[in-house]
């Protein structure tokens, strides 16, 4: 007799939160979401188009613009696949320098990922202590590649120049700090009553759903299935380094927000350890002026980015520009999915789990 | 110097009678007077505490907060305020008018209002009504139906849902906080807010009434739209909950009306909890002034400390956890003033 009304409510894609355009149409009746359809490319930079009028070095920094807040990552990713392509090795010294600024932009995207999630639920003060701690990697990076935030360090073939007087001190007090910043979102956020309330049981991805749907990254661990490329497929000298991968139980908001926490603590864990073993050495491999990659030639190339699997596949015809670049997004495969977990529950829940996925709409719009 | 103030009072309307006057219409006179003297304290205290919130805030975060305008930024409510009055002010053209426009001054009418019986010193009240208790507490529920009225009145869907849900909101906490005070009520045998106020000479109420104290102040945080309670007007939900519609100074006075409600909430607090205006050596009117400011940083510090509570979760905290606590204080309250009065300790 009494039915609710169906009705539906935009949210974005002019949004007050920093995940991009996203524009999620929540199909409600009354309190309850029946289904939520994701519209996405307010963000399309044609990137992919773009990459086939520029030649393979020219096209890098467009990479570091992919996923903005994790830029090192997308950048040694495509560094990697197109010295793949060449056959390229790089000095030992260079692995390791990359190795330092890919953990410490991983670092950087969970304190974003953890402050969203903070001012989306209400704790403003939590925003401000994960941007707070991450202007200390902001230091770090604008030390190497003179730029906080889109940093062209990582080149094909090495690194631009040789770290600076100061970058390992630095780093090292970051890391020493790091126990202390997860104690502090720990005490501030996990802990609270309200908090628990709003994250527990919110949201449930099941492993079967993750898999079957392609979710990769932290929300694929938080399911339950320790898939993670940094030991499954080494890239790099990941094999040589010893971590481990948090994993949760459930799938629910509050394991995925617990497995980015932990994968702090473990990205320093590796930071550690490659500032202890850096050799000296070159930096920059020989590279030749001109990348002219032998026709026909293909490849794919994936990272563990902080979203998810990064992939790059390149397409060469012997030419200096690729024929076709692709981008596996993970944060545009991972928002497939939010329809599934937002089903069956209340409003609030649709911020609660875009802000728990973790999407970056530069990244997912490409 | 509280004489002092009575004995000014005393000479205004000795003054106004020796002119001709009735005494009855130089008693009016004098409540002009005293309304005047609230309204210039409530906005003395409304610009105060829009900075100190700013700044508390940006202490908790570890940032400046306003520091440009005047030392320490003093002067940024004042900018804030002349920046609210020259915007343009839209009324849509589909709002029904006279709801929409009444709505806010509705609200900060009843807000004022709250002050009437609220002492401010020894003997210093506009109305010593003998109902104070209850006038505070009826008057402040009127607030729901200015929220309704600013929902309704913008013909916008997502601020009527705004509204009714601040409205379910402030229905839901409105029982826990009438509840809390009964205790104090029942200790004391009477409503009047001054003989409250005599009655902790000994004891404040805080220590024989710690439950009615917390529940009180949960209610009252979730009264005021406040701190974790604050969904409904809160941007990342429903775009701006009740107030969307609203443009500069209509906005602007409905946080006045906030910060006013906050100011009398606390008021009340300290004096129904923390024994009003006494203590030693400080002039009265001074005591009050602190308690209430302390009781206010303590809303400051829950505001921006926890994240905020889902309406449901929030509905179910009130009738399935508040309301059986109050009653439950209640019992209590009134066994142990069996007790008491049986073994002959009062």
């Amino acid at each position: 007799m009494f039915e609710a009304d169906i009705y539906t409510v935009n949210v974005g894609p002019v949004h007050p939160s920093t995940h991009g355009g996203l524009h999620a149409e929540a199909v409600m009746s009354g309190e309850i979401i029946q289904d939520v359809i994701v519209h996405l490319g307010y963000v399309h930079r044609s990137v992919e188009k773009i990459a086939e009028s520029k030649t393979y070095q020219q096209f890098t920094p467009y990479t570091a613009r992919l996923d903005y807040l994790a830029t090192n990552l997308p950048v040694l990713g495509y560094c990697q696949t197109v010295e793949k392509l060449l056959g390229i090795e790089v000095p030992e010294r260079v692995e390791y320098i990359r190795v330092i600024m890919a953990e410490l932009s991983r670092i950087a995207s969970h304190q974003i990922a953890i402050s969203a999630t903070g001012i989306d639920l209400g704790a403003t003060t939590g925003l401000m202590y994960g941007m707070r701690d991450r202007e200390r990697i902001m230091d770090i990076f604008s030390m190497t590649g003179g730029q906080r935030l889109l940093s062209s360090y990582i080149r094909i073939g090495g690194v631009a120049e040789d770290i600076p007087d100061g970058f390992i001190s630095a780093v090292t007090s970051f890391v020493k700090d790091i126990p202390k910043m997860m104690r502090e979102y720990d005490g501030l956020m996990t802990g609270n009553e309200i908090w628990q309330a709003r994250m527990k049981g919110v949201g449930i991805l099941s492993k079967e759903d993750a898999i079957s749907y392609g979710v990769t990254g932290p929300n694929l661990r938080a399911s339950g299935v320790p898939y993670d490329i940094r030991k499954a497929e080494p890239y790099g000298i990941y094999d040589r380094f010893d971590f481990e991968i948090p994993v949760g139980c459930v799938g629910d908001s509050l394991d995925r927000w617990n497995v980015r926490i932990a994968e702090i603590g473990e990205s320093g864990r590796i930071i550690k350890q490659a500032l202890v073993n850096m050799p000296d050495g070159e930096i920059k491999a020989k590279v030749p002026k001109v990348i002219k990659p032998e026709a026909g030639m293909e490849v794919y190339h994936r990272i563990e980015s902080s979203k998810g699997e990064l992939g790059y596949y390149i397409v060469s015809d012997g030419g200096t520009k690729p024929y076709r670049l692709h981008v596996r997004a993970p944060s545009f495969i991972n928002l497939m999915v939010l329809p599934v977990i937002c089903r069956g529950g209340v409003f609030q829940d649709i911020i609660t789990n875009i802000a728990t996925l973790d999407p970056i709409l530069g990244e997912s719009d490409r | 110097m509280e004489h002092l103030i009575i004995n000014l009072f005393q000479a205004f309307t000795g003054l106004l009678v020796d002119l001709g006057l009735p005494p009855v219409l130089a008693e009016v006179a004098l409540l002009i007077v005293k309304w005047g003297i609230i309204i210039a304290i409530i906005t003395l205290n409304v610009l105060i505490l829009i900075w100190l919130e700013r700044k508390i805030s940006g202490f908790f975060q570890e940032r400046l907060g306003p520091n440009r305008l005047g030392p320490f930024g003093v002067f940024q409510t004042i900018a804030d305020t002349l920046k609210l009055m020259t915007k343009e002010d839209i009324v849509p053209s589909a709002a029904d008018k006279l709801i929409f426009k009444t709505a806010p001054m509705f609200f900060i009418v009843v807000s004022v209002l709250l002050y009437t019986v609220l002492p401010m010193g020894k003997d210093l009240q506009v109305l010593d009504l003998n109902v104070g208790v209850l006038f505070f507490i009826s008057i402040g529920s009127l607030s729901t139906i200015a929220l309704l009225m600013a929902g309704w009145g913008s013909n916008n869907k997502w601020s009527l849902m705004g509204a009714v849900r601040s409205v379910a909101q402030m229905i839901s906490y409105a029982i826990p906080l009438a509840f809390s005070l009964l205790g104090v009520v029942m200790i004391t045998g009477s409503l009047n807010l001054q003989d409250i106020v005599e009655a902790q000479k000994n004891i404040w109420f805080i220590i024989l009434q710690p439950i009615a104290f917390i529940t009180y102040f949960i209610s009252a945080t979730a009264e005021l739209n406040r701190g974790p309670f604050d969904m409904p007007e809160a941007e990342q939900e429903l775009t701006g909950g009740a107030y969307t519609e609203y443009t500069g100074m209509r906005w602007a006075l409905f946080f006045l009306a906030e910060y006013t409600n906050l100011v009398a909430v606390s008021a009340l607090m300290a004096t129904v909890f923390l024994g009003g205006w006494q203590g030693p050596w400080l002039p009265s009117w001074l005591w009050i002034i602190i308690k209430t400011y302390g009781i206010i940083l303590v809303f400051f510090w829950v505001k921006w400390t926890f994240p905020r509570i889902r309406m449901d979760h929030l509905m179910s905290f009130s009738w399935k956890f508040l309301v059986p606590v109050t009653l439950a204080n209640i019992l209590l309250t009134g066994a142990g003033i069996y007790f008491f009065q049986w073994i002959g300790w009062c």
